[in-house]
Parts: C-alpha cells; sequence; structure tokens
C-alpha cells in the first residue's frame, strides 16, 4: 500500500487514495463516515492512519450521525470531514438541511460519491441539487490529480463562507488512478477545539431560524463572488464553438472532441453566471456535457435568458446527450454533427456464441446461503414477500433463492415488511444485515412492535460490513485509532426492546434454521432470527479461516443435487451424473453435508 | 503516443495487481496515465474489467468501444464477451484456463468448448495469443503465479511501449518478498511462451 502520509514526489493513486492524501495536505483533524461504495476505500484508509496523522475517524452508525459528528466538530473549530456514497446523503440530509442555516466555525466537507450507472448502487440519484436545495456551496473534481488538489481548495471556501461544502465524486473520479503529484501536509490546524455558546447561530428555534436564513441567503451572494473569480472555474482553448462541462465528463470533452473553447467548471454551485454569461456571448452555440441530469445546462439557459443571449443549447434538454447512465468515450460520438470529435474505431463483433453469465453471486460458503436455504424450506408453499436490503444478501436476489423481492434502501426492507403486513395477506420475511441493522433496522423494528406487525426480521449478523469491504460496525466493537469498544449485542438490543420472539442460529446448521424459521412464521407477532456467523471472506482476509474441505463420498451419493439446489455454492461442482467439490473454492463450511439427505459428504481437516 | 489496454477476467484473478503494475511501469518510464478499476459489488465472483491508458495527453479513464490496443484476458468466456473492447487489429492475450460462472458449476448452465472460444475470438481478430497461464504457473512452482505468466505474456507483445525488465522489475516490488523467485520465473516463462507463437 502507498504510503499516503509520506513526502513522496508522486504516486500511481485511487482517486479515493488521493481524497485521503488531500484531508493531510488540508490539515482536516476530524472526520466520519458510514461506509458506501464508491467512497468506501477512504474509510478503509482512515482506520489504517488516520491515528498517525493526528485525526480523529468514526464509522458512525449511519450517515445521518456521522453528519452529526462531523458537524460538532467543525461548529467548535475544528476542520472536519464527512463522507458518504450518494445515498447516504439522503440519510444525512436532515441535519445539513439546517445546517448551513447555523453555519460552521471551522472548514467542514460533505463528500458525496455520486454512482452513475449505479454499479454498486440502487439509483442513479444527482446529488448536485443537494447543493441548491441547502443552500451551500459545491466543488466537483474531474480526476485524481484534482480530487487531492480541491480538497484545500474547498476548505478555504468552506471557512470564507463559514458553511459546509459539498464535494461531489462519481465512480469515475473515486475509482480512477492515475499519477498524483503530492503537496505539503498542513500541520499547524487545530485537532482540539472549544464551542463557544451562541444561540442565534445554533439553536434553530423558528425566531432565529428566520433570521439564518437571511444570513445564509447574504452568504450565498458571497459565494458566487467567490466562484467568478475561482481558478476552479477555467477556460481552456478558443474559438465560437463553446462546451461548459465538469466532473468527470470533462475528461472525455478534453481528450476526444477538438477545436472547441471549454469552460471547465470546478466550483458548481454557485456557478459562476458573469462567467458563463461572457462565455457564451458571440459563441454561435453552446454545449453543456454533464453526467446525470441538466443540473449545469437548466442554469446556462437561465443565464441565457437573464442575459438576453440568443445563443442555442445543446445539451440533454433537446435530446443531443443522455440523461441516463455514466458518460464515456463513446458518449461524445453524439456530438458528431456538432463539433469535431474522434474517428471511432470499428469494433470486433459482438459475439453471438451462447456464453453463461457470470453476475456477482454469494461467496462458497457465504453463511447467507444457509439461513436463505432454511427460510425457502420452511416457507414451503405459505404466500410470503421477502423484503430484502442493501449489502451482499441483496445478491439472494439470484436463483435458485430468489429471496429478495422487495429493495428500495437502508432498512426499507424492514419497514415495508410492517406495511406488507397490513395491507396483504402474504407474511412479509425481512433480511437485513447486521451493520443495516445498527444503521436503520432498530427503528423499524420498534414501530412493528408498536404496532403489532406480524412480521418475521431475519437479521444476517456475519460480524462485519461485508460488502464495502469488511468495516467495523457497532455490532462487532470498534478496535483502531488507539480505541477499544465492546460489541453491542443484536440479540440483546432486540430483548431489550421487547420482542418476544427472539433466536440465534447457525446459518450452517441448515436443518435447525428450518424448524427455528417455520416456528417464527407461524408466530403471532414480531419474530427476529439472528443468524450469526462471520462472514468468510473476513476470515480469510484476518487469517482466522481454519482450512477445511468437503469431500463427496461418491459410492454413497444417490445423484440426488439436493445440496446443489439448495444452497447451490459456487464450490459445489456437478459433473454429469456426480457432484464434485472444488477444493480451491471450498472452505469446509459443511452446509453442503447439513443438507445431505445420504449424510454423503464429509468435511476434512 | 497513447496505448491502451482492456484487462479482463474474474473478481479474485488478480485482474487488478495486473494493471497497478502495468500502470506503475507506465508512470516510471514517464507516461501520463489514466486507468478505472471495478470495486464493490462487481467483485463478487462476477467479471471483472480494470481500464489503463498511458502515453502524451491522456485524460479519459475510460477507452472508447473498440480502441483498445491490447485486451489482456485471464480467462476464455470473458476473452469471448470483450471482443467489442478492441479491433481487428487489436493484440489479444488469451488465457485459456476457465473458472466456472455459479450457474455452470450448479448445472444450470454449460460453459463452451474451449477450442470453440478460441475459434471465435480468431473469427475476429489476426493476433490472438492463447496461453495456459497456469499451467504455466505450477510448471514455474505454484498456480498462484498465473498473474506473474500473463504480465510476463504482456511484455512480449510486438507493439507494447513499456520495457520487459521495468514491467518485470516492478512486478517484483508488488509481490511478497518470499514470493519474488517464482514470479520472476513465472514472468520469463509467460515472456517465452508469448515469444514462440
Amino acid at each position: 500500500m502507498v504510503d499516503l502520509l509520506s513526502d513522496s514526489k508522486q504516486e500511481l493513486l485511487l482517486g479515493n487514495e488521493a481524497i485521503t492524501r488531500g484531508l493531510f495536505e488540508a490539515g482536516v483533524k476530524f472526520a466520519s463516515t458510514y461506509p458506501g461504495t464508491p467512497s468506501s476505500e477512504v474509510g478503509n484508509l482512515l482506520e489504517e492512519i488516520a491515528d498517525k496523522a493526528g485525526m480523529y475517524f468514526e464509522f458512525s452508525s449511519n450517515e445521518k450521525t456521522a453528519m452529526e459528528v462531523s458537524a460538532a466538530a467543525a461548529s467548535s473549530g475544528v476542520r472536519s470531514f464527512v463522507f458518504m456514497k450518494h445515498v447516504g446523503l439522503n440519510v444525512a440530509a436532515d441535519p445539513l438541511m439546517t445546517l448551513t442555516y447555523a453555519g460552521v466555525r471551522a472548514g467542514m466537507l460533505v463528500m458525496s460519491a455520486d454512482d452513475p450507472s449505479a454499479h454498486s448502487s440502487q439509483n442513479e440519484q444527482d446529488n448536485r441539487y443537494y447543493a441548491t436545495l441547502a443552500l451551500m456551496p459545491m466543488v466537483e473534481p474531474s480526476n485524481p490529480q484534482e480530487a487531492k488538489d480541491f480538497i484545500k481548495e474547498a476548505y478555504e471556501i468552506s471557512e470564507k463562507l463559514g458553511l459546509p461544502l459539498l464535494y461531489r465524486t462519481t465512480t469515475r473520479v473515486n475509482h480512477a488512478r492515475s499519477v498524483v503529484k503530492f503537496g505539503p501536509l498542513k500541520t499547524d490546524t487545530p485537532a482540539l477545539g472549544h464551542f463557544e455558546k451562541d444561540d442565534p447561530h445554533f439553536v434553530n428555534i423558528p425566531a432565529f431560524a428566520v433570521q439564518n436564513r437571511v444570513r445564509l441567503l447574504e452568504k450565498n451572494k458571497l459565494a458566487l463572488q467567490l466562484s467568478e473569480e475561482s481558478p476552479l472555474n477555467r477556460i481552456e482553448g478558443s474559438g465560437n464553438i463553446g462546451i461548459i462541462t465538469s466532473g468527470v465528463a470533462y475528461c472525455y470533452v478534453k481528450e476526444f472532441v477538438s477545436d472547441v473553447s471549454i469552460l471547465k467548471l470546478g466550483f458548481t454551485n454557485p456557478v459562476p453566471e458573469k462567467k458563463i454569461a461572457d462565455f457564451i456571448r458571440g459563441k454561435r452555440f453552446v454545449i453543456v456535457a454533464e453526467e446525470l441530469e441538466p443540473y449545469l445546462e437548466d442554469q446556462v439557459l437561465r443565464i441565457c435568458a437573464q442575459n438576453q443571449l440568443n445563443v442555442r443549447v445543446y445539451g440533454k434538454r433537446d435530446g443531443t446527450l443522455p440523461r441516463e447512465w455514466e458518460y464515456s468515450p463513446d458518449t461524445m460520438q453524439r456530438l458528431r454533427v456538432l463539433v469535431k470529435v474522434k474517428e471511432p474505431a470499428v469494433p470486433m463483433n459482438k459475439t453471438q456464441m451462447q456464453l453463461p453469465g457470470r453476475p456477482p453471486s454469494l461467496c462458497a460458503g457465504c453463511p447467507h446461503r444457509g439461513i436463505y436455504a432454511a427460510t425457502k424450506k420452511a416457507v414451503g408453499k405459505t404466500p410470503v414477500v421477502y423484503c430484502s436490503d442493501i449489502g451482499c444478501y441483496t445478491l439472494g436476489v439470484q436463483p435458485p433463492f430468489r429471496t429478495a423481492d422487495f429493495i428500495i434502501c437502508m432498512g426499507g426492507g424492514a419497514g415495508a415488511a410492517g406495511g406488507f403486513a397490513q395491507a396483504t395477506d402474504q407474511k412479509p420475511i425481512a433480511f437485513i444485515g447486521d451493520s443495516t441493522f445498527f444503521h436503520a433496522g432498530v427503528q423499524p423494528l420498534t414501530s412493528a412492535l408498536f404496532n403489532h406487525h406480524n412480521i418475521v426480521m431475519v437479521i444476517l449478523d456475519n460480524r462485519t460490513t461485508a460488502m464495502t469491504g469488511h468495516q467495523p460496525n457497532p455490532g462487532t466493537g470498534r478496535h483502531f485509532g488507539g480505541i477499544d469498544t465492546d460489541a453491542v449485542d443484536i440479540e440483546g438490543v432486540v430483548k431489550g426492546l421487547g420482542v418476544q420472539f427472539v433466536r440465534t442460529v447457525d446459518p450452517y446448521d441448515v436443518t435447525d434454521c428450518v424448524k427455528v424459521m417455520k416456528d417464527a412464521i407461524d408466530f403471532d407477532g414480531v419474530a427476529v432470527v439472528i443468524s450469526k456467523c462471520p462472514c468468510p471472506l473476513l476470515l480469510k482476509k484476518e487469517k482466522r479461516l481454519e482450512k477445511k474441505v468437503c469431500v463427496v463420498n461418491q459410492d454413497d451419493c444417490i445423484s440426488c443435487f439436493t445440496c446443489v439446489r439448495m444452497i447451490a455454492c459456487p464450490a459445489l461442482i456437478k459433473k454429469g451424473e456426480k457432484v464434485e467439490v472444488d477444493p480451491n473454492q471450498c472452505i469446509g463450511c459443511g452446509m453442503c453435508r447439513n443438507v445431505c439427505p445420504k449424510k454423503c459428504i464429509e468435511v476434512r481437516e | 503516443m497513447k496505448y491502451s489496454v482492456q484487462i479482463v477476467g474474474v473478481g479474485g484473478q488478480g485482474v487488478l495487481l495486473a494493471s497497478m503494475v502495468l500502470g506503475t511501469a507506465a508512470m516510471r518510464a514517464g507516461y501520463d496515465v489514466m486507468m478505472s478499476e471495478v470495486h464493490g459489488m462487481a467483485q463478487r465472483g462476477g467479471s471483472v474489467r480494470s481500464t489503463l491508458r498511458f502515453g502524451d495527453d491522456v485524460y479519459s479513464p475510460l477507452e472508447a468501444t473498440g480502441a483498445a490496443d491490447l485486451i489482456m484476458s485471464f480467462e476464455p468466456v470473458e476473452t469471448v464477451r470483450a471482443l467489442p473492447l478492441g479491433n481487428r487489429k487489436s493484440a489479444v492475450i488469451m488465457n485459456l484456463d476457465p473458472v466456472l460462472p455459479g450457474n455452470v458449476a450448479a448445472g444450470f448452465e454449460t460453459y463452451p468448448e474451449i477450442g470453440d472460444l478460441i475459434k471465435e475470438v480468431k473469427k475476429e481478430n489476426d493476433n490472438v495469443i492463447t496461453i495456459e497461464a497456469t499451467r504455466i504457473a505450477i510448471e514455474a512452482g505454484k498456480a498462484v503465479a498465473a498473474n506473474a505468466v500473463m504480465i510476463g505474456a504482456v511484455a512480449a507483445v510486438k507493439s507494447f511501449p513499456l520495457d520487459r525488465e521495468l514491467l518485470k522489475e516492478v512486478l517484483l516490488e508488488k509481490v511478497p518478498p518470499k514470493a519474488k523467485d517464482l514470479n520472476a520465473k513465472a514472468f520469463d516463462m509467460g515472456y517465452d511462451a508469448m515469444s514462440k507463437q
């Protein structure tokens, strides 16, 4: 791993590594997050090195809490950084909307890592609108070098305005990798602050809030002035055709379109109105190239109207460029009729061969396989709705499990379960992860108890936040950065709320899980089943996995394929009328042996 | 000069390590480098792709369809799936070791014959070179060095602009000290296997 605290001149950095380095170059002393791709690596890095850099860092239980702890630090004079994926900002939106009213005393950045094309997400929302909604400044880098450099600039903007700043990235910035030149580390910022009482700012009762709004609007006027003067908004090239662009879209324009003048915007709320008007004036026409929503384009159209500029604007509103999915060099070909675009290559033909699919799937020995297999068996023909959630267990959507009928957001399955219980005659079964339970699962469980919803909640406690790269969560306790805490006991929490039916099961014992799930489904009221077993990937990473392997005794095997049908473990390979185990993938969990009617699978040390 | 490589395979095969080695070598050679990687959900046993572009005035982290100079593929089915990334003239390195998708293992889908997959690539491309990276790695000492075999093979691609010794040096920096000899040997064997074709 690259040493992000070194005085190295340049390194080949992932966008998220560059951002992390940027924090140290900006003297940030407080950071918080809830993990979410494409922002996750920043948290994993800070878990390792924040302490060494004199920075406090935490994984909060959700994005809202992460926003609040960082808000407190910045309000006390400590530079803070809160980061999350785009949908995480929905969770944190409540504190953010009023935090801008209160303002901050030291710089605070809110990084929203958006995911056009939804590589690892449930939607493609464009979070730039949060900047206009919360009336906060926004900065958008285009590549890893800018992702690092703009952090420093952004903190200066945040402090000049006394406002948190939205630092908006996308997957192809966070997960791009390029040569990044390092700058000096900033060491003169305080790690310890002091909160000065100031009710008119920090106590947003109605009488103060209305005044704060007036002050916030004034700050936005100053922000506009900063944006007009900012070097983050720059013009490249000349000519009478203009392209206005931001984020990674700039990279595609820069390399694949020629003979145009580019207005490259990095400070994108407020947009520099005068600079844009001056850029457009005298142009034959203008193209706005941005991913997702016509955020800049609509403002360009408004600026044209306000300045009586009769210049044609091409973009999403007229259908020239797409509004869905991330951009790429191919997207630039849509501009061919307007500008000079690099000749496309003649690609090899897409094959007509029938190729097997390769969707992401649950790992070999994944404990989720066991509890899903058991649930299916216990359910039988009972009409159910499988409410699922955000995490590895989302992969239960695939056959043979198909245990995900409804997925909207974190905690959303548990909440929806209550609605299905009341509005349908189907039994809702809500799957949720351990980290997700602490993130947004306790509240819907409480509500289900309160309203006597007939639901089963299955907490898939794999002792980590697996999908995003194995971060700790309240259920594991914290053991980094010089702080050690006890794990919060999920069973204790559930019982403490007053749930009457609580069972903890071992998902590798599928037979036992079937019995427990049957009882849970029959229970009148809220039933909670905790499926507790550590993620094998985590055990491998921590070198705690005991090496075992399953072997099929071919003489006794009756080729019923129950193991393949129920568990569908990638280590079980059907070869003609036989089942074999791939010893490279198998972890020897024994789930297949457990379901084998002939018990002809053996687990060997 | 600009050169682009599309590295394809399956999560866990070492696509990311290979792209790091090639990218770092390009940086050392003084080129602009832009790469894009797949993280998160896509890594759970799914198809994985990493794009590496280097040369002068490189800005874009993604390559245009059909424009790859080299397709470096760790897996036969993934090679065929990746064909539209390159064109008739692209160099193609095709590892012949299959990784069976879950649905194939479970008997729901079938894996095509390797020979048919090779034919399919040859139909579209004049420069495909096949390699049995795992077999060569086992010969070198251990199956895990298949990655080094593949990187050695890339060094032997005629139009590839980075120096063989530089690639080897960077590779050896990125593997654990204990595995240096193994990887050096695997790299050389990959280079030789490729040069013979």
